[in-house]
């Protein structure tokens, strides 16, 4: 059975959720707490997908993820630093998500987008929304299926919920994210087209970017909560949807639109 | 000392300096240039050079889009302002600094070596130093905060002595003791003082406290008993003997509210779903065969009228609490919030000195309710804001947190608390522990519960200001479900109004006593008298009761978490609420008496009815310009500025959302969840408002109420077979005194009648009320001036849907429904919204006729669950009007209305369009269904009035057949989001 460690503690707050998309898509699913990794009660090499989910960790206090990934950075399991462990499971090809507050975690981390190789340095930052604002809402999403968790995904609509969102690198990394096609998901307009206006865009973010991966494809963070619409009616349009299926008599269908990224994960094991 | 600044680099987008620039310039009127924000971190600690660079560019900057300064200033052509706390203030971001360093290098700091965060604003251009100080105190609040132009500030280092313990004789005469419970803001009245007196006088007891070497009470003690005696936790004036219309009625508590709840439960029988009403933190009620769900709501008013923000958000973290400390602690799936402010464009001169300005209030309000909510990861899905001059002078915050708790854990009922007193006269025999988990103890929110039990004066002490932290208290609820899901602890309680004082002073009644030393407690700093350390209300501590065979495990379990737990002491059965610090005692009291010792109130109550002056407005050929006005209107207009900055879909449970309809940003009525994932269950959950009803007739206002939150619940596809209701009433003081007070008898029967609202009410609907709060005391004096509020009520309902996918949202769905509206329209206008926009409440109050409501709530459930029902709005504030004019909004579609086919008893346009007859809505449905909807609402009042378009018009004819309203959903709507378009 494939299994998926979902990362617990300090004010992470989707894990619940994101261990029930791993669950629906297949996996065993365990919440685990950092500290009980740190402390070597629990094995990253036990399992083969690590999940890190929304939230707050640390209040966003120092800027979101930071904290977190300043403790994972200097974390050490058994006398050895945490960040072998890391290495070591993304080199046995296992795979890693971030979500939201975990994206945030992964980038400051330097697991994402880790152009050349380049685990633990940082090469993009996510930063305070254009608007100066947290804001929960739905956004369309343009997919490409350049890595292992967007396959079969054209488009996707999933909600926003920070205040930090805005991605943000340097001319060079933005070129390079292109260039190796390491960006996953862009923020999109009515047709499907990247865009900057907001709120399509709510956040600001440089090319509309809204996820992305590693060169191997198996790391992927993304700002939108995938683990949010794992049932039809997470959409705030499901009930225009129920009416409509009920007046030409079509079956509703159950599942929700995220799922399938958490599916994607859970089938490449398989 | 060390400082380090960080800034963000030029090239990236400063926007909490543009938002800084945009709030000054609107709400200030101050044209500033650009405003820069440098994050401060200052620290005591002797680092090295080479660490100060590693933590400076380590956790504390980020590299690519952010630069830093080690002991060097960033400035600026221009104002160079810095903000920071005052010393004592909880500082989160600086606690969460000395945690990554401490990561980073690997070592624990000691207790002593701490960080401190400021804010230095870089303002280009040139201010005037007026200016200069206006934006200063616009940014930062004088109880918490200080700043400094030009330089950096020192740091905030609190420097107190203490560990004092003050005896006070109480053998005085009756004016001292009065002056004795003024001074220490005890809030006890001149009865209840000489009723501790009389208990300290008692030979029994002085020759045991002589035992003990202790004489006089001591200030811990009396502080204790204040606590355990204030209005907040006793109920007084609820449980109050009141003489009212000849009658004696011995407890509005009991008699009213509880009285119908206990007739309720027996009339249901083997359908009774309640679980625990009124005895814990929070109400419970059975939500499927594994599952029971948990719900309170709290006020936060006094907090939050001093530091917004922070008060907000201790509300709401606060309010959190109850659930997690109900029964052995439930997990708290969502929130609601409930504010009442005076108007944001209110004058200055308007505002009493001293007091905030409404629209600071508002939006430092709404931010401590974001973060309390979104950073504990709870939804927060349902509420509203309520604008009145009344709230000028003292704002109200409601907030209310769902929970839900397995019906059993691990085989023992969940909702039972147990505590193991061990027997006290075997000696080593000691009961359970006494574990304070969670935040340190410092002197915030010493005197809550006694303050919010008295009316404001112009001096508000700082000590009462609370900053909640909470990441703090999420760590905690996380580390406490994992302790509760393996058996470590056996009762559980919250620390808030009252502290330790009450949260170990009433768990331990379980045990009959108690024995703890607050020398083990932790601090946030040194400095402390011990009363202070008993009393002190800060925040995010839970108390709980540990087994002498998991202790261990508990401890671990609470590290493992970065969690602090420290024991206090030992529950017994020794019958004392027995307190030392270190060798001495400090308190010494017996727990009957603490809990059972406080004198029956006898209060007076007289009702007049008041005479509001009735408008005479001439009946007019076209409204479409009063159906624009009222729209915008503070109280009806889109709310979506608050809204969307709450996070109202975390956990991902949330199926109808705060906001609705083709573009998501329609108003819902109720909120949907489905609180366990993979159920078909649903819960709905709301609230009704309406302080303007309420100055006409209590009894009628708080009718409406009951009403708007169960028509709620019917709106979006709820039953009335499973409703619960929670009460809580904002009061002026209804104690009658000549001088101060002289309409407390009436304010005291608006209160009866209110009750009795209550109770005939939830009898008739059949909806108990499971947990309620009050708050007596919503007066303010500034310069001499009393300031009171309108008597409000607040109603929150939780409904149980059996089937969530059978919700239904307010928004039209299809050009060419049909829509009807449900209901009988009446004369109906006193305290409208058409009559507040003409200067005038009136009289004619709505009337809730609840045989016929009852009706509607049968009939139109069975409509929505055989999926007739396209849409839904429940018809209130601002008419039918309003309603209509929403769902097509909402919707996207126009509407075609025909007022002559509207049931009602009145014959002007006007009237049948801004009624606010109750018990009604607006539904749409597929012409399709129109003959089975039509006999499933036989008996009811209600009539197909018209149809949804496909275009944008929206029209209503009026009785003779002219259009009364022609415009369109894009102008309806632009005048109803307009208003708070901030």
């Amino acid at each position: 059975m494939v299994k998926a460690l979902v990362l617990t503690g300090y004010g992470i707050n989707c894990d619940y959720e994101t261990k029930l998309a791993f669950e629906l898509a297949g996996a065993e699913a365990k919440r685990v707490h950092i500290n009980d990794i740190i402390a070597g009660e629990e094995k990253i090499s036990d399992y083969n997908i690590i999940a890190f989910p929304g939230g707050f960790s640390y209040g966003d206090d120092l800027g979101s993820g930071r904290v977190l990934a300043n403790k994972i950075k200097n974390a050490r399991v058994n006398g050895e630093g945490l960040e072998k462990h890391i290495r070591k499971f993304i080199d046995d090809g296992n795979l890693i998500i971030g979500i939201c507050n975990g994206f945030q975690a992964l980038v400051k981390l330097g697991l994402l987008p880790a152009i050349g190789n380049k685990y633990f340095e940082q090469q993009a930052s996510l930063i305070f929304n254009d608007s100066g604002k947290f804001e929960d809402r739905w956004v369309d999403l343009k997919v490409y299926e350049n890595c292992i968790w967007t396959k079969e995904i054209e488009y996707i609509s999933l909600p926003v919920r920070h205040g930090e969102g805005k991605f943000v690198a340097s001319e060079d990394i933005i070129k390079k994210l292109f260039d190796k096609n390491l960006v996953a998901c862009q923020y999109a307009g009515l047709l499907n087209e990247p865009t900057m206006e907001y709120p399509n865009n709510p956040n600001g973010s440089y090319e509309a970017i809204a996820a992305i991966c590693d060169e191997t494809g198996r790391i992927f963070g993304l700002m939108p909560h995938p683990e949010a619409f794992l049932f039809r009616e997470n959409h705030p349009q499901w009930a225009f949807d129920k009416d409509s299926r009920n007046r030409e008599g079509e079956k509703r269908t159950e599942e929700g639109d995220g799922l399938q990224i958490f599916r994607n994960a859970v089938d490449c094991f398989k | 000392m060390h400082r380090i600044e960080v800034i963000i680099k030029e090239e990236f987008n400063d926007a909490r300096g543009k938002s800084i620039e945009r709030d000054v310039k609107e709400d200030l009127g101050i044209d500033v240039r650009g405003v820069r924000v440098v994050d401060v971190y200052s620290t005591n600690a002797g680092f090295s050079g080479e660490e100060l660079q590693r933590i400076a560019q380590g956790p504390l900057t980020d590299k690519i889009v952010q630069e830093c300064l080690v002991d060097d200033a960033f400035s600026a052509d221009g104002i160079i302002l810095e903000i920071g706390y005052k010393p004592g203030v909880t500082d989160n971001v600086g606690a969460t600094a000395r945690e990554a360093v401490e990561d980073l290098l690997g070592r624990k700091l000691s207790k002593e070596e701490k960080f401190f965060t400021s804010k230095k604003l870089l303002i280009s251009g040139a201010l005037e130093r007026k200016n200069i100080e206006k934006i200063a105190n616009y940014l930062s609040n004088s109880l918490i905060e200080r700043w400094r132009v030009g330089e950096a500030l020192d740091l905030p280092v609190a420097r107190l002595t203490g560990g004092n313990v003050n005896e006070i004789s109480l053998d005085v005469p009756d004016e001292e003791l009065t002056r004795i419970s003024n001074e220490r803001l005890l809030a006890l009245n001149l009865q209840e003082m000489k009723a501790i007196k009389a208990y300290f006088s008692r030979p029994e007891v002085a020759d045991e406290r002589k035992k003990i070497r202790l004489a006089n009470p001591t200030d811990a003690e009396l502080e204790s008993i204040a606590q355990t005696w204030s209005e907040h936790c006793k109920h007084k004036i609820f449980n109050a003997k009141i003489d009212y219309e000849g009658k004696t009625i011995d407890s509005l508590l009991k008699t009213r509210i509880f009285a119908a709840t206990n007739e309720i439960r027996k009339k249901l029988g083997e359908k009774d779903f309640c679980v625990s009403v009124f005895t814990d933190n929070a109400g419970v009620i059975k939500f499927d065969e594994d599952n029971y769900i948990v719900f309170k709501v709290e006020t936060h008013n006094s907090p939050s009228a001093a530091e917004p923000y922070g008060g907000s958000i201790t509300g709401i973290v606060g309010v959190n609490r109850d659930p997690m400390g109900t029964g052995l602690g439930a997990k708290l799936i969502a929130n609601t919030n409930v504010l009442c402010f005076g108007p944001p464009e209110t004058p200055e001169e308007n505002v009493p000195k001293g007091v905030l300005h409404p629209k600071r209030i508002f939006k430092g309000v709404r931010k401590g309710i974001e973060h309390g909510g979104n950073k504990s990861g709870i939804p927060t899905i349902n509420g509203t804001v309520v604008f009145d001059d009344c709230y000028t002078a003292r704002p109200l915050v409601y907030c209310g947190t769902l929970g839900i708790m397995p019906k059993e854990i691990n085989g023992k009922p969940s909702e039972e608390k147990r505590i193991n007193p061990g027997d006290y006269r075997i000696p080593g025999d000691y009961g359970d522990y006494i574990v304070m988990v969670g935040g340190r103890i410092g002197k915030d929110g010493i005197h809550g519960a006694t303050q919010s039990s008295i009316s404001h004066t112009d001096n508000v002490s700082s000590q009462h200001v609370q900053i909640g932290a909470p990441i703090v208290q999420k760590k905690m609820q996380d580390m406490l479900l994992v302790a509760r899901d393996l058996g470590l602890y056996t009762a559980i309680t919250d620390n808030g109004a009252g502290g330790l004082s009450s949260s170990v002073g009433e768990i331990a009644q379980l045990s009959n006593g108690f024995s703890m030393n607050l020398m083990h407690a932790p601090l946030k700093y040194e400095g402390l008298d011990p009363w202070e350390i008993l009393v002190s209300e800060a925040q995010e501590r839970m108390t709980v009761a540990v087994p002498k065979d998991k202790i261990d495990a508990f401890m671990k379990l609470s590290e493992r978490h970065g969690v602090e737990s420290t024991v206090l002491g030992r529950f017994n059965d020794s019958g004392k609420f027995h307190v030392a610090y270190g060798e001495r005692t400090v308190t010494y009291i017996d727990m009957d008496f603490l809990h059972d010792g406080v004198p029956q109130m006898e209060l007076e109550a007289e009702w007049t009815r008041p005479i509001f002056k009735e408008p005479e407005l001439p009946a007019a050929d076209d409204y479409t310009g009063t159906l624009m006005k009222i729209l915008a209107d503070l109280n009806i207009c889109s709310k979506e500025w608050v809204v969307r900055q709450y996070d109202h879909e975390v956990q991902g449970n949330t199926i109808i959302k705060p906001l609705t309809g083709g573009c998501n940003d329609g108003p819902s009525d109720a909120a949907v969840i489905k609180p366990v994932p993979m159920s078909k269950k649903g819960l709905a959950v709301s609230n009704g408002i309406n302080p303007r009803y309420m100055q006409i007739d209590a009894y009628r206002g708080t009718a409406c109420s009951i009403d708007e939150a169960i028509r709620q619940i019917i709106s979006v596809g709820g039953s009335l077979d499973k409703i619960a209701l929670l009460d809580n009433f904002c009061w002026p003081s209804p104690i009658q005194d000549e001088k101060k007070n002289p309409d407390g008898k009436f304010k005291l029967a608006q209160l009866v009648r209110a009750a009795e609202a209550c109770h005939n009410y939830s009898l008739s609907f059949m909806t108990p009320f499971i947990s309620g709060k009050d708050s007596m005391s919503s007066d303010k004096t500034v310069e001499g001036k009393k300031y009171s509020i309108i008597p409000t009520i607040l109603i929150s309902a939780i409904g149980i849907m059996d089937d969530y996918r059978k919700a239904i949202t307010m928004d039209v769905k299809r050009p060419d429904d049909l829509v009807y509206v449900v209901g009988k329209t009446k004369k109906e206008l006193g305290g409208s919204v058409y009559f507040k926009i003409n200067n005038a409440v009136g009289n004619s109050v709505p009337k809730v006729d609840a045989m016929k409501a009852k009706a509607i709530y049968d009939a139109l459930p069975r409509a929505v669950e055989k999926e007739l029902v396209a849409s839904c709005h429940d018809c209130s504030d601002g008419g039918l009007a309003v309603a209509l004019a929403e769902s097509a909004f909402a919707g996207g579609h126009g509407m075609s209305i025909d007022l002559s086919r509207v049931p009602t008893n009145t014959a002007r346009d006007d009237y049948i369009l801004f009624s606010e007859s109750q018990s009604r809505f607006v539904v749409t449905i597929n012409p399709k269904n129109k003959e089975e909807f039509e006999k499933l609402m036989q008996g009811t009042d209600f009539a197909c009035i018209g149809e949804v378009t496909y275009l944008d018009d929206f029209v209503i004819r009026g009785l003779n057949g002219n259009n009364v309203i022609e415009s369109d959903i894009c102008k309806l709507k632009e005048a109803w989001q307009s208003t708070l378009k901030w």
